[in-house]
């Protein structure tokens, strides 16, 4: 098994600690990881992104230029990263503030509308893991449990008692993923 | 963890006295660590934010000198700064550890990652003539295991070693397994494993360390016994990996963050059916220079594939001696090369030149 991924968006979405959770959620099941954030100036404010890889096996370059899976969560992201997708891989996006949608006709796109979920459930935080439900719903790479797991292992003890609202958003996530087109 | 959080968690657990560092980009996770982990309260490893990167070298220098294990860590200007600190170290034949996360330059340049530093680090990088051990981690793991034997080494040899890392190695999280914990020397066992240190001379002749002397046959003959020193490292410790190299008709040579990514271009030019196999030195000084002769003298082609514009190649090509041809790829200023393309510049420089 082997999952080479991307999640994109602006910084303060979430987007490294998704990934982060992700990859330590992998570690639990016993898979090789890897976390390579974009550390520069555009975690604060501008884009952010973080490529993860799971493995069975030892993980080369950290380093990609290709991928079998993207999360996009706008559109600067969009544009950036759509073309870096392998043929017959997966997108998955956040319809919030894309102009232009996606115009690749040869993946799997599954649109989430995350961002108008978490205005509903009044909770903008939840923005992350809603959209890791959704991924974890369409490419079931991670168990939900060993998620809620890592959660556990990475939330600050003050945080601690938001896991039961993550855990929520993971498996609301899971219900409102759409699939718009499949390769 | 990150590899930062690693030097951290490693440096702790092998017993380091002391850690004196200023903050910068893309390192600043390892001073972060250390004063999450309070380590004063447990080994008593003492933690200090410095007021600048010649202050830190210079604690470290007065740390080493008594024979403590002592370290500070910075990125690629900031050691820059440090230079003149670690040539007196070396002068006086005093150990520590010196961690640089490289970054682009030249100058201030940017935050993101580099391996512009190579010629900073193996060739001396202050002024006279002197070497420093270089260790260059590929891995999270690495960033902990080398953490010891940095210290290991700095003391074996009475010198200064330098783990060089980059900035992927240092953000990128990976799966690590810290090593067991060793307690901190007592007074007693650093007095007895270092006689040379200024240690209290109570009892005995008392130790200088210094790097001036005004008597240049005397210079002379310290440097010959530093140049002996470095004679039987180059015999000792050299230390490198080869990947897939039985089979090869070609090699990459490639060291740190950027043999982790050729080792993905190779996967990829294995998949066309070239067989290309790599070499990752581990120590840069000492360079494995017979090994690469070694190899060159069956290979049709070497590519040096690093981070910056060509430094670890000369040291390639002083080794090659002609046997094969060799070329270079790239990247600077914090621009990082992709496997693609990697193994698309192995193609046009070596197969269809």
């Amino acid at each position: 098994m082997k999952e080479e991924l991307i999640i994109a968006g602006f910084g303060g979405q979430g987007v490294l600690s998704m990934g982060k959770i992700l990859a330590y959620g992998a570690l639990m099941e016993g898979r090789e990881v890897t976390w390579m954030p974009a550390y520069g100036p555009e975690q604060r404010g501008g884009t952010a992104n973080v490529t993860v890889i799971i493995s069975d096996q030892s993980i080369s370059s950290p380093i990609l230029s290709t991928f079998d899976t993207a999360i996009i969560l706008n559109q600067p992201s969009l544009d950036r990263f759509q073309d870096a997708i392998r043929p017959g891989g997966t997108l998955i996006y956040d319809s919030y503030g894309i102009m232009q949608p996606p115009s690749r006709t040869d993946l799997h796109i599954y649109r989430i509308d995350a961002m108008d979920e978490a205005a509903e459930m009044h909770n903008v935080k939840a923005f992350n893991m809603l959209v890791l439900g959704g991924l974890l719903k369409v490419r079931p790479i991670v168990t939900v449990e060993n998620i809620i797991r890592a959660l556990a292992k990475t939330l600050p003890e003050r945080h601690q008692n938001m896991i039961p609202l993550n855990e929520k958003a993971l498996l609301r996530g899971m219900e409102i993923i759409r699939p718009e087109q499949s390769a | 963890m990150k590899g930062n959080e690693a030097i951290a968690h490693a440096a702790i657990r092998c017993g380091c006295d002391g850690y004196f560092g200023y903050p910068i980009t893309p390192q600043s996770e390892i001073l972060e660590t250390l004063a999450l982990e309070k380590p004063w309260e447990t080994t008593g490893m003492v933690v200090v934010q410095a007021e600048s990167e010649l202050a830190s070298i210079n604690m470290v220098y007065g740390g080493g000198a008594t024979g403590k294990r002592v370290m500070t860590s910075s990125s690629s200007p900031g050691v820059a700064l440090m230079q003149e600190g670690i040539t007196y170290m070396a002068g006086a034949e005093i150990p520590g550890v010196i961690v640089n996360v490289q970054r682009g330059g030249p100058g201030l340049g940017t935050i993101q990652p580099s391996q512009g530093d190579y010629f900073q680090s193996t060739r001396g990088g202050g002024n006279g003539d002197y070497n420093v051990i270089v260790l260059a981690p590929a891995s999270v793991q690495e960033m902990a295991d080398f953490m010891d034997l940095a210290f290991e080494l700095a003391f074996r040899y009475r010198m200064p070693s330098i783990i060089l890392s980059d900035g992927i190695i240092g953000q990128m999280m990976e799966k690590v397994v810290l090593p067991p914990f060793k307690a901190r020397r007592t007074d007693e066992e650093v007095a007895r494993e270092c006689p040379w240190a200024a240690t209290g001379c109570r009892g005995r002749k008392n130790n200088i360390l210094t790097s001036l002397s005004l008597d240049p046959d005397f210079m002379e003959r310290h440097n010959q016994h530093l140049q002996e020193k470095y004679r039987i490292i180059r015999e000792k410790e050299v230390r490198y990996q080869e990947i897939l190299t039985d089979d090869a008709d070609y090699l990459i040579v490639a060291f740190g963050s950027a043999a982790r990514i050729s080792q993905k271009a190779i996967e990829l030019l294995r998949q066309e059916g070239l067989r290309v196999g790599m070499l990752r030195p581990i120590t840069l000084w000492p360079f494995p220079t017979q090994k690469i002769k070694e190899l060159a003298s069956r290979m049709k082609g070497i590519l040096c594939a690093e981070i910056n514009s060509g430094q670890m190649l000369e040291d390639v090509l002083l080794s090659v001696e002609g046997l094969c041809p060799v070329a270079h790829h790239g990247r600077m200023g914090g621009m990082v090369p992709t496997p693609e393309e990697v193994a698309t510049a192995f193609k046009e420089k070596l197969i269809n030149k």
